[in-house]
């Protein structure tokens, strides 16, 4: 189980994730996940002496969320992993590669979001359509 | 003095796996270094929609080869802590064992990689030679050389015998004693040490700000070991996390080595402690609420944090893998080094691309 997890606000986290560096914590990453269709919620997992302590908060995918990189720089990576998996927007990550950390830039619809594998009946293809072979 | 950029991979001689670094040179003097991923990523969480929790032990286990002893066993963790499971002593042992020789393989896999990036071709197959020993105890006790697949979830699938673990032993004293022969080459000769000493460096503040984990972060001085944790049986064994001060290459490679030995000492520990028992308690039910886990691969830290619904599918399984926390460091070493020293630097990480993208 997790414990040690404090809830935030988009507005706030960026102010919660410096006083962790105040505090003398590591950033050790980030989670995502979907609530719903448009919600994700976000995890920031802390570690001080091998023990965590993690920010939690919601917001939709439209929604912009303040990149946490100018306090710790190392989450730039996972900050644009997550942009690409999940369809979030970062404002102001130091290093942005703009959906292109491992999606190509033809891919449209984040991998994370809505998609689900449905098993294709004879002669059609999984979204519905005939197949043409 | 003009700026020219210099494509680093994803094909390069020097690089296990591709990555590609896009440098910028002021006359040979690496000025910035900008990563690119992608090359390798199989969507390995998403899988958790079409794989049931019991599954997901097999598909973790192949995110990487040499890790992955380790990524089964976290993940087997996470969901016992989820559900309550008590694993069996003789298992949690057995899990000990399994992973130090995996440490150890890795270990050597990479001292091997590395003698080759400064040229020594006769050091890697020596180092190589070596690891086949532990490659052939794996196929030996768990029919295959590579991903043993020995964890389930509530215990392993596995046991080794008397004799198995008598026969272990011997050949880790032989692996111990050939180590010691090349120490003296690998820590001490002169042409070694003129391209790995002072390269790379990485101080304990700069260390501890960029999230660095496992050697990387002891070769720059910082005493953290995720098996302090205690998880499996390590609670029950002896062992303090190996330091270097220096934070080169030289000092991580220095961490990786000494770590060989301690990790032939914690199977000898875990040999002369392990408990007679079953190996694995029978699972009953599905997981339900979210848990995080660590353990400490050869690489370092490795998270995973998994979140259940009391279905047979997980909700979300996410994994950072320690490659993944040791690349930004990368970024900061490689400013002031020359040209020459990136392949150098850049293998020191011991950089797990297959890890780091999932």
């Amino acid at each position: 189980m997790i414990d040690q997890v404090i809830s935030v606000s988009n507005e706030t986290v960026v102010d919660e994730t410096a006083k962790m560096k105040f505090e003398g914590y590591r950033f050790v990453t980030m989670s995502c996940f979907m609530l719903d269709e448009t919600t994700v919620q976000l995890l920031y997992h802390f570690d001080k002496n091998l023990e965590l302590r993690h920010l939690r908060f919601s917001v939709t995918l439209e929604t912009l969320i303040p990149s946490i990189s100018r306090v710790y720089s190392s989450a730039f990576l996972v900050e644009n992993e997550i942009q690409d998996l999940f369809g979030v927007h970062f404002q102001g990550i130091t290093v942005d590669y703009e959906r292109t950390l491992y999606l190509d830039e033809e891919v449209k619809a984040p991998p994370f979001c809505g998609f689900t594998a449905r098993k294709s009946a004879k002669g059609q293809h999984f979204n519905g359509k005939p197949s043409e072979g | 003095m003009a700026q020219t950029v210099i494509p680093f991979g994803p094909q390069h001689p020097v690089l296990p796996e591709p990555i590609h670094l896009k440098l910028s040179v002021e006359d040979e003097m690496i000025t910035e270094a900008v990563p690119a991923l992608g090359f390798v990523h199989r969507g390995l969480e998403k899988l958790i929609d079409f794989r049931d929790f019991h599954q997901m032990v097999q598909v973790v286990e192949r995110i990487c080869g040499i890790c992955s002893v380790m990524h089964g066993m976290c993940y087997a963790q996470g969901i016992e802590e989820t559900m309550r499971i008590e694993v069996p002593g003789r298992a949690r042992f057995l899990r000990v064992i399994w992973a130090e020789l995996h440490r150890m393989q890795s270990h050597l896999l990479w001292l091997g990689l590395f003698a080759d990036s400064f040229g020594f071709e006769s050091l890697f197959m020596e180092i190589w030679k070596i690891r086949e020993k532990i490659l052939d105890i794996n196929e030996a006790t768990a029919g295959n050389r590579i991903i043993v697949s020995v964890n389930v979830i509530g215990g392993v699938r596995r046991d080794l015998t008397q004799q198995q673990m008598g026969w272990i032993l011997s050949e880790l004293t032989g692996i111990e004693r050939h180590m010691k022969r090349l120490e003296t080459t690998l820590m001490d000769d002169y042409t070694i040490r003129k391209r790995i000493v002072g390269k790379g460096v990485l101080a304990q503040s700069q260390a501890r700000d960029l999230g660095v984990v496992g050697p990387t972060l002891r070769a720059s001085s910082v005493a953290q070991d995720v098996r302090q944790l205690g998880y499996a049986a390590y609670k029950e064994l002896d062992f303090e996390p190996v330091i270097e001060k220096d934070g080169d290459c030289f000092a991580r490679s220095r961490v990786r080595f000494r770590e060989i030995f301690q990790s032939i000492d914690l199977v000898r520990q875990a040999v002369s402690k392990i408990p007679d028992g079953p190996l694995a308690t029978k699972v009953k039910g599905r997981p339900d609420g979210e848990t995080v886990c660590r353990v400490e691969q050869p690489r370092g830290e490795v998270f995973y944090y998994i979140k259940a619904s009391g279905q047979k599918r997980l909700e979300r399984l996410r994994i950072r893998t320690p490659t993944f926390a040791n690349l930004p460091a990368l970024i900061a070493m490689l400013p002031g080094m020359w040209l020459s020293d990136v392949p150098v630097v850049v293998l020191s990480i011991d950089p797990c691309i297959s890890c780091t993208e999932r």
